[in-house]
């Protein structure tokens, strides 16, 4: 392994490519930190924006009509503003606000930027998702429901067992281009500073001075990352794809 | 393609009262498809989003002059004083989304037909191109522009400068062109067969039935996808401020820096974006009545 590392220290003297990232120790760390530090920030968003997405819809189903109005309301202000603006809405609008004092009597903010990096993208994600599942909610007829209701299930277990797993095969395709857009997005937690790999790699880059190396590192390392969840994903479309029904999308994200 | 979606709507009309599915699924089928052509989620803007863009805006300013001491000029003089360097900063904004959709218009349209190519190396070679740039995120081929272009080069022996705001052209031009690449592909196929068929029976070659005959019928079917790339690129030239470009926003943060009167700070932003949206929902709403002039002739 360690002569494997010492190549590149190699290729660095005989062509001047500087790859610190895999000779250097300490950048490699930070590196490989920051891939983690993406992977958790796409995967947790993922999972948060899928609960939001599920739970919107279900409100949105509600007899209330405040509720109605404000998961309205919620999907408009997420959709149609830009997700920087969001963030910077989030971290220096609320976030300035919800201030603690310190021990040394420094105000602290309550919330650190890798859970608002976290709670903004969550948010921007569901906010289409509850669309998307409301949509394939929409999307089974009431008759099914009914046979349910008729088997003995209540209206949480025909939900849980019989509603969702069906809206959510129907709802696969759009999820996934929503999903594959969210990890995208991962890149704007930059602006706050949250060390993902764009951020990493900048700072690598300054102390380093090997902005045209990192850069394609950088480069490769997230159409990878997508492209991987791109083939996966599909896969999974196409595994679940309800028989016989709908537009089958050839090419893809 | 949608023949299972008519077969189901034809289920419907004939009172058959046990679809599998109802027709909201096959409007997601449709939109999933239509989104994934496209690579980002479609702009929807009502009246109703410019009023509460409005509303905060007034709001913000009201409660900025209430809390304005006396030495200070007044909220509303200080918008105005800064408005003239404030608008430079946008036409700087819709300079860098007009010459990247240019940009990525011409090279999208090379690419698209490079990936209908009869040859499978230039055929692979674009698609390739086409998926690389659509899985890389914007921010990151931004940043791979402005760092690795020069800033400046030589055509013929003369020297021309590079500043920054045309490198954040060419790294939004990236993104944009794989998209419209696969919004000219999309719609290259959907043109019924026959059209190429008669095509080559009056013994046109394949550039002129390209030339001639597909790509005019096409026009039509990518404007709609099309405006709609153009109003998320005139959202997105704020990436531009990520990494220094003198864009609005920018700008803006260097006149709150300058005021150093933290209750600016709300109606300075609310103020740019009403004027985003005040470019963008004309777009949005033409965007929207040409989709529904079109829907009926497809």
């Amino acid at each position: 392994m360690q002569a494997f590392w010492q190549w590149f220290a190699w290729l660095h003297e005989r062509t001047g490519i500087n790859l610190t990232i895999f000779y250097d120790a300490f950048d490699r760390h930070r590196f490989v930190d920051g891939f983690w530090v993406t992977v958790e920030l796409s995967v947790v968003c993922v999972l948060l924006s899928l609960v939001i997405g599920v739970l919107g819809a279900w409100l949105q189903g509600s007899k209330l009509r405040v509720l109605r109005t404000v998961v309205h309301w919620y999907i408009q202000f997420f959709r149609n503003t830009p997700p920087l603006v969001q963030l910077y809405f989030f971290y220096f609008g609320i976030g300035a606000l919800l201030r603690v004092p310190g021990p040394n009597g420094i105000a602290q903010p309550l919330v650190s930027n890798v859970a608002w990096a976290i709670l903004s993208l969550s948010f921007y994600a569901g906010a289409f998702n509850v669309e998307i599942f409301r949509a394939g909610i929409e999307a089974v007829p009431r008759a099914t429901i009914e046979a349910a209701e008729s088997l003995g299930y209540g209206r949480l277990a025909a939900y849980v067992h019989v509603i969702l797993p069906l809206a959510f095969r129907i709802s696969l395709p759009a999820l996934n281009n929503n999903l594959v857009n969210l990890v995208k997005t991962t890149t704007l937690a930059y602006a706050i500073s949250v060390p993902e790999m764009l951020w990493v790699s900048s700072q690598i880059w300054s102390d380093e001075v090997n902005v045209p190396e990192m850069m394609n590192v950088l480069l490769i390392c997230y159409v990878g990352l997508v492209g991987l969840l791109v083939l996966v994903m599909n896969r999974w479309e196409r595994a679940l794809r309800v028989p016989g029904f709908g537009i089958t999308a050839r090419g893809m994200a | 393609m949608s023949r299972h979606g008519q077969g189901i709507r034809a289920a419907l009309a004939r009172g058959s009262d046990l679809p599998v599915l109802l027709p909201a699924a096959e409007r997601l089928a449709r939109s999933a498809a239509e989104e994934r052509a496209m690579g980002l989620p479609s702009l929807r803007l009502t009246p109703a989003h410019g009023i509460v863009i409005v509303l905060i805006f007034l709001l913000a300013t009201g409660a900025a002059e209430a809390e304005t001491a006396p030495v200070h000029a007044s909220v509303i003089m200080t918008l105005l004083k800064w408005t003239p360097l404030l608008l430079k900063g946008f036409a700087f904004n819709i300079a860098i989304s007009f010459f990247a959709m240019a940009i990525g218009t011409v090279a999208g349209t090379g690419l698209g037909l490079a990936q209908i190519s009869l040859l499978p190396p230039v055929r692979r070679t674009a698609s390739f191109a086409m998926h690389f740039f659509r899985n890389a995120p914007w921010l990151v081929v931004l940043f791979y522009c402005m760092f690795l272009l020069p800033f400046q080069v030589r055509i013929f022996g003369v020297e021309v400068p590079l500043p920054d705001w045309i490198k954040a052209t060419f790294g939004l031009g990236l993104p944009v062109m794989a998209n419209v690449s696969e919004i000219v592909r999309g719609a290259v196929q959907s043109i019924p067969s026959g059209q190429w068929e008669s095509a080559n029976s009056l013994a046109f070659s394949r550039r002129q039935t390209i030339w001639m005959i597909i790509l005019p019928q096409c026009v039509k079917r990518m404007l709609p996808p099309w405006m709609n790339l153009y109003a998320i690129l005139a959202m997105s030239t704020v990436l531009a401020s990520v990494v220094g470009v003198s864009e609005v926003m920018t700008l803006t943060g260097d006149v709150l820096a300058a005021e150093n009167r933290p209750e600016l700070l709300l109606p300075f932003y609310s103020y740019i974006l009403v004027w985003f949206f005040l470019y963008c929902y004309p777009i949005a709403r033409w965007t929207v009545s040409l989709e529904r002039h079109f829907a009926v002739n497809i």
